[in-house]
């Protein structure tokens, strides 16, 4: 199973900007259990929404090469539920980035209006070691999801 | 301009309580940051941001922080604890940690110790130098 929780990006600025939209649909398994007769997106999903966004965004500023993992939600806040037949649309701008860690600003809006806000740190691991060993290779951007990317119009590795 | 040692430790402050969620009155000159603020290492990253952003400075990897040479290095650590060119090394590479910190550190130059050096006042220190310069 793929974890994917963004359909399309509809906007992409390398090292700058990305949007996605996700689209909330009752042929999701989950929603049937999230809550029953009640089916609300979680909110640990459009997190998880945010966190492929923009670690897209961080991942292809640097073609690829590191090995992006969320480390810390910094902030995240939802202002209201969001349900089957909406529209997300995660909107991500990297706000700092350097050889260890990027840092992004992220908006989450539904239909058009701010649902809220999910600001996120990234590690690039290979730098921040303290000892540890990851394999060689990028597990978080393998080959099938670069190609994936392609669906998206974001060119994996900037072929 | 240079900003006084006073206005750092304020802005410290307030990136510390965004940072790591603690209380105003926590965020002591002498509180440590992994002990006495719950600080755990990718907090770090966040903070080293924070600062960037704050003061409109460069963190280089390995200023703030001990330099990566020094733990798995057998010239510098013995049986857990720095040697006597160890503690040296350290020194010279933060020469921002607090006096009295590093004195007590080098009591018992423990390496498992070495994160009680990350004190407010070690970043105040380091940003009151890295603004001016």
């Amino acid at each position: 199973m793929r974890w994917i929780w963004i359909d399309k990006f509809t906007a992409f600025e390398s090292g700058r900007y990305a949007a996605a939209i996700k689209n909330v649909t009752l042929a999701e398994d989950h929603l049937h259990d999230h809550f029953p007769a009640y089916p609300v997106m979680p909110a640990c999903l459009m997190i998880e929404g945010m966190a492929q966004t923009a670690g897209i965004l961080v991942g292809e500023a640097r073609d690829f090469k590191e090995k992006v993992i969320l480390a810390k939600v910094k902030r995240a806040s939802f202002l209201r539920e969001v349900r089957p037949g909406e529209q997300l649309r995660y909107e991500a701008t990297i706000e700092q980035v350097s050889p260890e860690a990027a840092s992004t600003a992220g908006k989450i809006y539904v239909d058009g209006e701010l649902l809220g806000n999910v600001d996120i740190v990234f590690s690039h691991i290979d730098n921040n070691l303290s000892g540890l060993t990851f394999p060689k290779e990028n597990f978080v951007f393998t080959e099938d999801f670069k190609s994936l990317l392609h669906t998206y119009n974001v060119s994996a590795g900037r072929a | 301009m240079a900003i006084s040692r006073d206005e750092v430790f304020e802005r410290v402050k307030e990136v510390l309580i965004d940072a790591l969620g603690v209380d105003d009155d926590e965020v002591l000159e002498g509180a440590t940051l992994m002990g006495d603020l719950g600080a755990e290492s990718i907090d770090f990253l966040d903070i080293v941001f924070r600062l960037e952003k704050t003061f409109s400075i460069k963190i280089p990897r390995g200023e703030l922080s001990p330099p990566d040479d020094l733990q798995n290095n057998p010239e510098y650590v013995e049986s857990g604890k720095l040697t006597e060119k160890g503690l040296q090394r350290l020194k010279d590479a933060m020469p921002h940690a607090r006096d009295e910190d590093m004195k007590k550190f080098e009591e018992d130059p423990d390496i498992a110790k070495m994160p009680d050096l990350f004190s407010v006042g070690m970043i105040v220190n380091y940003v009151t130098k890295k603004a001016a310069a």
